[in-house]
């Protein structure tokens, strides 16, 4: 209940910052060239003045800059985020339809870095300086400097083109109207390669970590106790060291939360997934200021988000961090 | 002099240096090498490499020498990643040193500023500064600045905190220093080495931040830049996938070569993190 209560009170801290993220990107958006009347406006073909007039004062526009803030966050409060004159559609209606391949992708790409992650960093600290290592640190330092969007194209061309094993691109077969396990089957056949892509840096990023803090908490006396009362070296790793070295990895989801969805605008982009941050990119190639503004509170939120269950995760592996509050 | 000899004797920080060199090297040449613009029509279009002695590396969609772009490319993208990182580490310190020195109400308004901007994801900022601002070369290159500062800031600060309550500089306080002259005499040399080494991470992501905008058709189309020319492979990524392929080689060996070179100016300056 007391971690509750602590990661409660990290989640109340966050509104000023998402209020400061909030009134700098309005205000940001206000230098933009043109505004979302003269989108529509070119949606239609063009018009008189006059129409354009009208239809900024239908929209408030026509009000001073402080006054339209107040409206929008006024508005936000009731979680409207205003009307996408390119979509024809409230903005909420377009971001909550692009939202679940996004977390799908966010979520798939993070285990497999994760899981991989953690295997390789713990091969990689137990046999520190010797070849299993020198091979692992020199593929993940590769990784590292690998451009995803680049490492996508390069999949595609291999699994897609030639062996075509997968799909290139696209979140379902549109031709093949499936249900149940098929669709399911054929939706994490489609996510394979983005996944592997979103995921490939933050593999990286994992099992350097994940080595460190493996080499770190190694070195510890509670360690040296569980050899000395003659426990395996398979136990000792999964019992004693594992959960204290796990605990550096956890932050770093919370860290690299918005590194990820900022990396999901290009690998989606890349594999034509209809997520949150094709979006983003589509929004801004077509000047679709409103929707933007959306996204960027919604990703904001979502990182708050993962913050918050990085939190309560910390708490569940190291009852100390409740305990101090 | 015993740090340059410990960064010579690991091979991965010499392997950095020399790759880095070699990008260097080929900033330097494109204009010795390739002295027509390297955006002009040259030939037939998608020639595949070493099929032709002219075009070493083939040529693109609309057959332009993948070779010289290659060349050219390593400018931008050494000039973007430079001044990017320059500007984010500026910006950085500025900041850092400020919440770290004096503390309390202005630590907590620049920390909650910091916070904001690492809450926001930087690729989102990136579109919508570009969004802004249009997408030249100057536009961009401040832009991956901007949202690349909060890392070296956050490390400032910590350095700043530790430091200023160290006795040299209490020493200079009770001599009568200003605070700028303590910030700026006295703390900031003493802050500086681990903000410069870790400069080298942030260009590394400032070369990556910018590739990504190019290759999505939001930076600067009117330069040779290795972002532009796979996002340009990509239309023919079906057969000539080469064209797509050599840009991205050329970025991997100088995001590598980067990094390589940070690690090892960080193992060099503190010799004793290394031994862990």
């Amino acid at each position: 209940m007391r971690i509750l209560s602590l990661a409660g009170r990290r989640l109340a801290a966050s509104i000023p910052t998402l209020l400061l993220i909030l009134i700098g990107v309005f205000l940001l958006l206000q230098l933009a060239p043109g505004d979302t009347v003269d989108a529509m406006m070119a949606q239609m073909g063009g018009g008189d003045a006059a129409t354009a007039r009208e239809l900024r004062r239908f929209y408030g526009l026509d009000l001073s800059v402080p006054m339209q803030l107040t409206n929008y966050l006024w508005r936000l409060v009731r979680l409207d985020l205003g009307f996408s004159a390119i979509y024809g559609k409230p903005v909420a209606t377009v971001i909550l339809e692009r939202l679940p391949p996004t977390l799908l992708l966010m979520t798939s790409a993070l285990s497999f870095a994760f899981f991989f992650g953690l295997v390789f960093g713990v091969i990689a600290a137990r046999g520190v300086n010797r070849w299993p290592d020198t091979l692992i640190s020199t593929v993940g330092l590769i990784f590292y400097a690998t451009p995803s969007f680049w490492f996508g194209l390069m999949a595609i061309v291999v699994f897609s083109i030639y062996l075509q094993w997968l799909p290139a691109g696209g979140f379902e077969d549109i031709g093949a109207v499936s249900t149940g396990l098929w669709r399911v089957l054929d939706v994490a056949s489609h996510l394979v390669l983005p996944s592997l892509t979103l995921g490939l840096i933050f593999l990286a990023i994992y099992l350097r970590i994940m080595r460190a803090s493996m080499l770190e908490v190694l070195n510890l006396d509670f360690v040296r106790t569980a050899r000395a009362k003659g426990l395996d070296e398979t136990r000792i790793i999964t019992r004693h060291v594992l959960r204290n070295a796990l605990l550096p990895m956890v932050t770093l989801i919370g860290l690299q939360a918005g590194t990820m969805l900022g990396g999901s605008v290009v690998v989606e982009t890349v594999f034509s997934l209809p997520g949150l941050g094709r979006l983003a990119y589509e929004s801004v190639v077509q000047r679709d200021l409103n929707t933007l503004l959306g996204i960027v509170f919604v990703s904001a939120l979502l990182v708050i988000l993962v913050n918050f269950i990085t939190d309560l995760l910390y708490a569940r592996l190291d009852p100390r961090i409740s305990a101090e509050s | 002099m015993d740090a340059v000899k410990r960064y010579f004797r690991s091979p991965a920080a010499v392997l950095g240096l020399v790759l880095l060199l070699i990008v260097v090297g080929m900033a330097i040449s494109a204009g010795y090498f390739y002295p027509r613009d390297p955006l002009a029509l040259a030939g037939r279009p998608l020639i595949w490499p070493f099929a032709n002695p002219r075009f070493l590396l083939g040529t693109d969609n609309s057959g332009r020498d993948i070779a010289a772009q290659v060349f050219y490319g390593a400018r931008i993208s050494l000039l973007i990643g430079g001044v990017a990182t320059l500007i984010a580490v500026t910006i950085g310190i500025l900041v850092g040193a400020l919440a770290g020195y004096y503390g309390g109400w202005i630590d907590n308004i620049l920390m909650r500023i910091t916070e904001a901007f690492q809450t926001l994801p930087n690729f989102v900022l990136l579109l919508v500064l570009v969004a802004v601002f249009g997408s030249t070369l100057a536009t961009v290159t401040i832009a991956v600045g901007i949202v690349s500062w909060p890392a070296p800031a956050r490390l400032t600060r910590a350095e700043f905190l530790s430091l200023r309550s160290r006795e040299f500089v209490q020493a200079g306080r009770t001599l009568g220093m200003r605070d700028t002259q303590l910030i700026l005499r006295e703390i900031l040399p003493n802050a500086l080495p681990p903000v410069i080494v870790y400069a080298g991470v942030v260009m590394a992501v400032a070369i990556l931040l910018e590739s990504a905008l190019a290759f999505l058709r939001l930076s600067d189309a009117n330069v040779a830049s290795w972002g532009n020319l796979i996002g340009l492979g990509r239309d023919v990524l079906r057969v000539q996938w080469y064209v797509s392929a050599i840009p991205g080689v050329a970025i991997l060996i100088t995001v590598l070569a980067v990094s390589l070179v940070g690690q090892g100016l960080n193992d060099a300056l503190n010799p004793r993190l290394k031994q862990r």
